[in-house]
């Protein structure tokens, strides 16, 4: 009997598709409003917080010499994670590699082609599970060769937990002078919102791992940024936890220095030096804070100091309180929810530390104490306008 | 240290209070599936090991390693062969009606044609994340076809059949996928993330294999239900998951709990050969995912996913193995091939051959096969399928066109949920939000939210 093909039908898309009104078509979950003039989306073509020349990326007083006199690649941050890690595998063997679907390139395309140049005897799939490979890269670390390991998303590292908190963080600590230890050891995942990553695919979890003495926990701004702490998190003697805000993977691009070099971890970096606030953040949100800092100082007549924490903890508190001292005021902004947050931790030091000199309540504009339910992201993260508000707020106050 | 009591001390004095167990007879207690002993004595002369760990393994004196390749794969059940053709002549009649059969087609082919609309939906920017069943719907309706609507469903989130046979209605699909008011999920999670406390399904969370472990516990909730009121029907839990799941530790920890708490609860896996680009060889060596229900003492059958009769028939089965005696846990393997990408996140061909999914999709399919045994028995035909397929068609643009028009939910949802009350953090971060957008008017599109800004203090609908 003559049968149609079903299965030609079936991802075949109906024609009418095409005919239904498109009155709320690309409806997307972060647009911006036609009257906007502070919650615009970051122009990353243009913002401050990237290299847009050559000569500004090589002029970064933290590269070795021998760096600066070469050449730079623009890349975005995905292309730069990927060159640090191939920099990594090409100049040391015990260099390793893996995590879900790292063989054909990742999801994000981070370890595209380094399996096919490197083996997939050092870069390999592993089998779907996040404790599994946190526990697998400890026993590689601690046998003296250094893992790489890839969580696919931040959300998703929790079944680690108990690796990352109770076996990478007391590695060392735990056996005193037997002198054993995990270093070596870098977790690398995808953090943060994108607009549209509901629950499940917008968390970062920085604040649980910070309270955690004996990980390092880093997170770069920008391209160039990752290639150097991604290799300072590799040649670390510590286990690492390196989140990368996945929402630059594509968007972000600029010059990259192309010789191989490390940033210092445990070292903040001021973005823009000020007089009169101190913003503190660290990944996406300081492109925010970039942004609102243009207007405010438009608008209010201020000078704003802007701080990339950069590494998240052991934090760099001097470059912070000195900062502090010196403008009597400061915000911290981070994207994950508030409570019991980094926010937390810096304000609660600045308060102890720079007590006399505050001119303003320290503030803290960061996610509410909430998920990150799909169609509210805009509403839930750290947007231009509350970070602008609350610069007006410390002036005012 | 003197005052202190040595630890030795103190715990055996606290032995010493407790009365002493009485010696009872050797009497082998019946738990579910396997005989356990409550005191296991290594008898002089013995043939078989009474070790507590392992109560039924006779000696040997030949030094041989049990290597997995000696074994035969678990074979896989079917009925119907490619072609729609009852493999067994001789075997009994199906246990389906023809207006069941009828349903799971229709249930498979409504699926099929929403999940195409959707992908390019999304791909026209239209929502922000699809996934198609392409494949596995036969799994996916044929073992809901096979349970008791008051039986509890922990789904992954390729189940969409599942949904469509218990129910789930068009426009309950749309507004979920469009995150819209009359989303019951209140527009918080991604799309495909149902759930429906009318048809006993838990919401879908994206992490793998969470649900496994719950799915036991469930399970023994509704064991434990059963035994306190003997006059209701037992009910099982059916639990999905992939093959790429079944490598979390929440899947061994399941299993395991599951078994030793003889819980009523059916694990189904859908193997699909990838989880996203991962082929299975990378991920596991042994023998499908079947094999390890053996290992954890569970009865176990592998059937083919593309047969909805097969899925259909072991699914009635498990059912009835689950709720029988003191009730146990059974484990399904349904065998399939993802003919789709991964989500509408995916691009498969970086990771496998066009003409590795094209082969699979000309060679077999579920909704295929079943619909040439219909043909076969003069149930279908070619005009019916038209018919079939043009009002499921216009059906699933109705709903879309409703759906997609609707306001997204109010804004309190955001805060909502969190805690069954509002906490007064959370009623202040509210309060802060509101004063934000009344004063910044021009920098938040709030229309498109039920309510506006005011929807921010709407209680719950």
């Amino acid at each position: 009997m003559a049968l149609s093909p079903i299965s030609r039908t079936l991802l075949r898309v109906p024609r009418e598709l095409r005919l239904l009104t498109f009155q709320q078509s690309l409806r997307t979950y972060s647009s911006a409003p036609p009257n906007a003039r502070l919650n615009i989306p970051t122009d990353f073509s243009t913002t401050p917080i990237l290299h847009h020349t050559s000569t500004s990326s090589l002029s970064n007083p933290e590269l070795p010499s021998s760096v600066r006199a070469g050449k730079s690649t623009r890349l975005t941050l995905h292309e730069s994670i990927n060159s640090a890690l191939r920099h990594a595998l090409t100049t040391d063997d015990s260099v390793l590699l893996f995590g879900e679907d790292i063989s054909f390139g990742g999801v994000f395309r981070c370890s595209a082609n380094l399996a096919a140049d490197f083996g997939s005897e050092r870069v390999f799939n592993t089998p779907l599970s996040e404790q599994g490979i946190v526990g697998f890269a400890i026993g590689v670390a601690a046998q003296g060769m250094r893992a790489v390991a890839e969580i696919q998303f931040a959300d998703y590292v929790y079944p680690a937990f108990d690796q990352l908190v109770n076996e990478a963080a007391k590695f060392r600590y735990r056996s005193g002078n037997t002198g054993m230890d995990c270093g070596g050891l870098v977790v690398r995942m995808p953090c943060g919102g994108v607009g549209h990553g509901a629950l499940y695919h917008s968390q970062s979890p920085e604040s649980l791992f910070t309270h955690i003495p004996g990980l390092r926990v880093v997170m770069p701004r920008s391209p160039s940024q990752a290639k150097g702490l991604l290799l300072a998190a590799i040649a670390s003697n510590d286990p690492v936890i390196f989140l990368e805000p996945k929402t630059l993977y594509r968007a972000s691009k600029e010059y990259v220095p192309t010789d191989p070099y490390t940033l210092p971890l445990s070292k903040a970096e001021i973005l823009k030096p000020g007089s009169d606030v101190t913003i503190i953040s660290y990944g996406t949100p300081l492109y925010t804070c970039s942004a609102a800092i243009t207007q405010a100082e438009k608008d209010f007549n201020c000078s704003v100091e802007l701080i990339d924490l950069r590494t998240i903890y052991p934090w760099d508190r001097s470059t912070i309180l000195d900062s502090v001292n010196k403008t009597g005021r400061a915000i911290v902004v981070h994207e994950s929810m508030v409570n019991a947050g980094v926010g937390a931790e810096v304000a609660a030091t600045i308060q102890d530390k720079c007590f006399l000199r505050l001119e303003a309540p320290v503030q803290r504009v960061a996610g509410w104490s909430t998920h990150v339910g799909l169609v509210y992201e805009k509403f839930l993260m750290p947007d231009v306008v509350r970070v602008y508000d609350a610069i007006k707020k410390a002036l005012d106050y | 240290m003197s005052t202190r009591t040595p630890a030795r001390r103190v715990l055996s004095s606290c032995l010493a209070t407790r009365p002493r167990p009485k010696r009872r007879p050797r009497v082998c207690l019946q738990v579910t599936s396997g005989v356990r002993w409550n005191s296991v004595k290594q008898q002089p002369g013995s043939d078989f090991v009474h070790f507590p760990g392992a109560v039924h393994s006779k000696f040997t004196t030949t030094l041989n390693f049990t290597s997995p390749s000696e074994k035969n794969a678990m074979p896989t059940y079917r009925i119907l062969d490619q072609s729609g053709q009852i493999v067994d002549k001789s075997r009994e009649p199906l246990n389906l009606s023809d207006s069941e059969i009828l349903k799971m087609y229709k249930d498979m082919l409504t699926v099929s044609i929403l999940d195409p609309i959707m992908f390019q939906a999304q791909r026209q920017g239209r929502l922000s994340f699809y996934m198609v069943s392409a494949g596995e719907e036969g799994i996916a309706v044929g073992s809901a076809a096979a349970l008791r609507k008051e039986d509890v469903i922990f789904a992954q989130y390729r189940e969409t059949g599942v949904f469509q046979q218990r129910g789930f209605r068009l426009d309950e699909f749309m507004n979920q996928l469009f995150a819209n008011r009359l989303d019951n999920g209140l527009g918080r999670n991604m799309p495909v993330h149902y759930g429906s406390k009318d048809l006993n399904i838990h919401t879908i969370s994206s992490p793998l294999a969470t649900q496994l472990p719950q799915a036991a516990g469930a399970a023994y909730a509704l064991k434990m239900e059963h035994l306190q009121n003997p006059s209701e029907e037992p009910r099982v839990v059916c639990c999905y998951f992939g093959e790429g799941a079944a490598s979390e530790g929440d899947f061994h920890a399941a299993l395991n709990i599951a078994a030793t708490r003889s819980c009523p609860v059916i694990f189904l896996c859908r193997n699909n050969g990838y989880a996203i680009s991962t082929p299975t060889l990378e991920q596991y060596r042994g023998d499908g995912i079947a094999s390890r229900g053996v290992g954890y003492g569970i009865d176990t059958i592998r059937v083919d996913g593309n047969d909805i009769f097969a899925v259909h028939e072991a699914t009635a089965r498990a059912r009835k193995l689950a709720t029988e005696g003191s009730m146990r846990p059974v484990l399904i393997e349904a065998m399939s091939y993802r003919v789709s990408h991964h989500s509408t996140s995916d691009d498969s061909s970086k990771y496998r051959e066009l003409r590795e999914v094209e082969s699979w999709k000309r060679r077999d399919n579920p909704i295929t096969r079943l619909r040439k045994y219909m043909e076969g028995k003069g149930l279908w035909n070619e005009e019916l399928e038209k018919k079939e397929q043009e009002t499921v068609k216009k059906a699933v643009l109705k709903a879309f066109n409703a759906a997609e028009r609707e306001k997204r939910p109010a804004l309190r949802n955001l805060f909502d949920g969190v805690y069954e009350e509002m906490t007064e953090e959370l009623d202040s971060q509210i309060q802060e939000l509101a004063g934000i957008i009344e004063k910044y008017p021009n920098e938040y599109d709030v229309g498109d939210f039920e309510g506006g800004r005011e929807g921010l203090f709407k209680e719950k609908r």
